[in-house]
């Protein structure tokens, strides 16, 4: 394996988040009782043509001006041409030599803090097919084509990958951006994103690249990770063990975890390609170029630079949180809820820290979308404004947390009813840890005797004392007082 | 006899109440009764839909409404779709097959109160220049019986010879309007490729193809063409540009017009031919016109490069008749291959699947440069030869076919020879022009016709030349012996 450098590139598919199919009026909705999203046009009816939907030529200028792309003034469709039940017209239209985007780039931050740009060769416009089902009829096949005519943008990367792990945050990195520019919803499981991998693997140090395998329609991120590590496992040692590898498409079996040939490139299509002439060449001036530039949101790169410069959150942290629109639109309004102090570092950390914490282990365990939190920026802000002001301890917010999170109500109401209001009163705290260090006079012996661990003990019975409520800070100071006598 | 006034008399009686649109509708069905079974011209006859649609007619014209084509029968090639009706295209593959909707031609016409009688037979898929090739059987030259009407839209010619309806649809890929004109005594129009809607034509070559008429006369023509001609947003191909009042056009003064003899055009035509064309020549030139001769340098090219552009489109635009989702589907296929194969296999006849075979092989890895990229090349040049022309005269002029109408079967069994037909045709649907045939005399006994070319979106110009030169002539008037 050390011998061997692994070069991976992907072609992501990102269905385009359009109403309308890319060339007919059918709607795309997702989930639709089969045939009832396709009309004449989807259905390749004799003497009907395509007319390109405007929305989704806008959503590509815009995913391509987001990576820094050359956007193509003048882009064609052609006709990829093969027979399949569920490609209705007996060709696929897409863009083939003249696509829209051209050369672009992405930088992507590993999980071990390495940063790394990735180049896009390309990004073009397509349609998808339908779909062959085969369960529950006997010796027939049933065709679905309602998602035939969804439009799709094809991302080619270079093949700039170097491991499983880049492939995936790589593919990461893209599923981030394409929902941030809100131009595909993201769903995996529905297909909406899902992407073909080019692997191949060299001894180290060569200069050409091997023979390469492409894996067919890996729908999850871990179905990628997986089936490349199965891949390169799988191609090192067939060249180990004196075979080759062959140019060829493979299907990744996830019931297995192994990739199986699907078809050799002597077996490929050829698929005649040539332009559509039903459509005319896509012309796009530098006016409609600046008005798709101009509704660009924030990006994801510069919301995270942003975040660090405005709030001191380290380079990670405000990674984290520009990972998506609305996890940086969540964190943003806890920062805003909690005032001008919230602006403050300190303070934004606390926020950062209970976004990617509490907030995130909460939405993951009933598998809850941000935008959907059962607790608010608002009410979350009004918890952490009681850590601040010490009405409450981290710890216990973590309770009243979780209260919020089940019942709804505000950080200021659980604290009331559940009477956790910290004590803060010294006198009160004072009073607790006299009756615990006459309590322990052993421990108390130890402890001056030079055993000093024993200090959380008495912390720990005291707290117990107070169901927690102590105020942390104070009870170590007063406790040290009166263990020593005085501050040691 | 009704069926022998123009478009514009017909309008006028109907409009003053001399005569119903039912009347009308009934006397051509009549004609198609009596008359179709030798000719073959009409597949489909709807005459219940027609004697609605011409009752409809009539109530809208006895609440005052006027129109020229209101209440006036016509007959669809059967490559338009027509919403409820078989559209066949002449190929047993459709032959089951009823459109579910109205092709844009069809429904503007209808829109303007045109009375559909039938759908008209064709060469199968629009391939062919002869009718020979299509599923339903030859048509019959109302001029001759024994003689091809020209193709593809043969039996829209045959029956507006025959007068089986005031005028017909037609599509034109490399000639099928101009060449069935010329055959049968008609003027036929190929508009300007994105003047109108190819939406829900049934595709053959979609770069090529175009929707035009066939009538008696520049006159019928320049009334069809207005209604018929137009943007379509759902043909993104076709052209968003105002649509000239044809009909008030035609009387613009021929003082002036430059005219360009095609040299190329005449080099080697037969002399009989090139005698009737320097006589119309001669006509234009004692009306007023000039005639200069130009050259086309790579016209002599367009015939090998159409047949390269036609079938490498038709191969991927045929490629849905899969027996899938509608028309011809093989008996108890044994898997897909095979429903494939036989379905394709027994739907479609020789000569579409000649032409889909030489269109994947020009497309297929290893030879696509060297056929398609070479063929748009010069596509391109030839376009380039009709611009330079243009800039030295206003329309050009030549014959349109080589040959009179032939008979039946003597060129069916060879293609090269079939496809020479349209030697003079293609230029213009290479290049996008819109062109129109006009009768011009006879070789034979058999109709001839004097074929002009013009510029992008020059039909105004076209057929008010066609009308100065029918108002001085009446080859367009002559009907053929039994159809009177």
């Amino acid at each position: 394996m050390a011998n061997w450098e692994v070069v991976i590139g992907l072609e992501i598919h990102a269905q385009l988040a359009t109403k309308s199919k890319i060339f007919s009026g059918s709607p795309t909705v997702y989930g639709a009782l089969p045939n009832t999203q396709a009309d004449l046009v989807d259905l390749a009816y004799p003497g009907v043509l395509p007319v390109l939907n405007g929305e989704a030529l806008r959503m590509a200028v815009k995913f391509g001006l987001a990576i820094g792309a050359k956007i193509a003034h003048r882009s064609i469709f052609a006709r990829k041409n093969y027979f399949y039940p569920d490609l209705p017209k007996g060709y696929q239209i897409s863009q083939y030599e003249h696509p829209v985007v051209g050369k672009g780039a992405i930088t992507v931050l590993y999980d071990d803090g390495a940063v790394k740009t990735v180049g896009v060769t390309r990004a073009h416009l397509e349609e998808d097919a339908g779909k062959s089902l085969h369960e529950g009829l006997a010796n027939a096949s049933g065709i679905d084509l309602n998602r035939a005519g969804t439009p799709l943008l094809e991302i080619v990367s270079e093949p700039d990958m170097r491991s499983a792990k880049e492939a995936v945050a790589y593919m990461r990195k893209i599923h981030t951006l394409v929902r941030y520019l809100e131009i595909c919803d993201g769903n995996m499981q529905e297909g909406s994103f899902r992407c073909d991998a080019n692997v191949s693997v060299r001894p180290r140090g060569a200069a050409k690249f091997g023979t390469r395998a492409e894996i067919k329609n890996l729908n999850s991120f871990r179905f990628v990770e997986k089936a490349i590590q199965y891949e390169v496992a799988r191609q090192i040692e067939l060249i180990e063990g004196g075979g080759k590898v062959v140019q060829e498409t493979r299907l990744y079996d996830s019931d297995k975890n192994e990739t199986r040939s699907m078809r050799s490139k002597e077996e490929a299509n050829d698929y005649r390609y040539f332009p559509d002439p039903d459509l005319l060449p896509v012309e796009i001036d530098d006016a409609f170029i600046d008005a798709v530039r101009g509704s660009l949101p924030e990006l994801p790169d510069e919301k995270a630079a942003r975040f660090a410069g405005e709030f001191g959150l380290s380079a990670y942290d405000a990674g984290v949180l520009s990972a998506s629109r609305e996890m940086g639109a969540y964190f943003e309004a806890v920062v805003d809820a909690l005032g001008t102090a919230g602006r403050s570092a300190p303070q934004a950390k606390l926020a950062a820290n209970w976004v990617m914490g509490e907030l995130s282990s909460a939405l993951n365990r009933d598998n809850v979308e941000i935008a959907g939190s059962r607790v608010s920026p608002e009410a979350l802000a009004g918890l952490l404004t009681r850590i601040v002001d010490a009405t409450i301890s981290g710890k216990i917010a973590k309770e009243v947390f979780e209260s919020m999170w089940s019942d709804g109500k505000s950080a200021d109401a659980l604290i009331e009813e559940k009477g956790l209001k910290q004590i803060t009163d010294s006198s009160a705290i004072e009073g607790v840890i006299d009756s615990v260090i006459a309590a322990n006079p052993k421990q108390l012996a130890e402890y001056l005797s030079g055993k000093d661990e024993l200090f959380r003990f008495f912390v720990g019975q005291v707290m117990k004392a107070t169901a927690g409520k102590a105020n942390p800070a104070q009870l170590n100071e007063l406790l040290k007082k009166k263990l020593t006598g005085g501050p040691k | 006899m009704l069926h022998t006034l123009s478009i514009g008399e017909l309008a006028d009686r109907l409009a003053d109440r001399e005569i119903s649109s039912v009347e009308l509708a009934r006397h051509f069905l009549a004609r198609i009764e009596r008359l179709n079974p030798s000719l073959n011209a009409v597949i489909t006859v709807t005459a219940d839909e027609a004697l609605s649609s011409a009752a409809a007619a009539d109530a809208r014209l006895g609440a005052g409404e006027r129109g020229r084509l209101l209440g006036i029968p016509l007959i669809h090639k059967d490559i338009f779709c027509t919403d409820g009706v078989r559209t066949s295209c002449g190929s047993r593959m459709l032959d089951n097959f009823v459109a579910p909707y109205d092709a844009t031609v069809v429904t503007r016409l209808k829109a303007a109160g045109a009375v559909m009688l039938g759908k008209s037979n064709m060469d199968e898929f629009a391939m062919g220049s002869s009718n020979e090739t299509s599923y339903y059987g030859p048509v019959r030259n109302p001029w001759d019986t024994t003689k091809v009407p020209g193709g593809s839209s043969g039996g829209s010619a045959a029956a507006s010879a025959a007068r089986l309806a005031a005028y017909s649809t037609g599509t034109d890929t490399g000639g099928s309007i101009r060449q069935p004109a010329a055959l049968t005594g008609l003027t036929g129009v190929k508009p300007t490729y994105g003047r109108v809607s190819r939406y829900g034509m049934i595709a053959f070559a979609s770069s090529l193809d175009q929707a035009g008429v066939l009538s008696r006369s520049a006159a019928d023509a320049a009334e069809v063409l207005k209604v018929m001609a137009g943007f379509d947003p759902k043909d993104s191909t076709s052209v968003d540009a105002p649509v000239p009042d044809y009909p008030a056009l035609l009387d613009a003064p021929l003082k002036g017009l430059k005219i360009g003899l095609l040299r190329e055009f005449f080099d080697g035509l037969e002399s009989r031919n090139a005698t009737l064309i320097q006589d119309a020549l001669k006509l234009f030139t004692s009306l007023g016109a000039e005639t200069v001769e130009v050259s086309l340098p790579h016209l002599p090219l367009s015939v090998p490069t159409y047949y390269v552009v036609a079938p490498a489109e038709c191969s991927s635009n045929l490629s849905r008749f899969d027996g899938v989702r509608y028309g011809y589907r093989c008996a108890a296929p044994s898997d897909l291959t095979d429903l494939y194969e036989r379905s394709r296999g027994e739907g479609f006849g020789a000569e579409v699947k000649r032409r889909i075979m030489t269109g994947t092989y020009v497309l297929s890895a290893g030879y696509f440069d060297a056929y398609y990229l070479k063929a748009q090349k010069v596509r391109r040049l030839i376009t380039d030869d009709f611009r330079a022309a243009f800039e030295k005269v206003d329309l050009v002029a030549g014959p349109t076919t080589p040959t009179p109408a032939f008979a039946v079967g003597a060129k069916i069994d060879d293609p090269v020879t079939m496809y020479l037909n349209d030697i003079y045709t293609i230029g213009a649907n290479l290049a996008g022009l819109p062109g129109l045939s006009t009768p011009c005399g006879y070789v034979d006994g058999l109709p001839m016709g004097l074929q002009l070319v013009g510029p992008h979106f020059s039909e105004a110009k076209l057929l008010s030349a066609a009308h100065h030169y029918q108002r001085a002539t009446e080859w367009h008037l002559h009907t053929p012996d039994g159809y009177q």
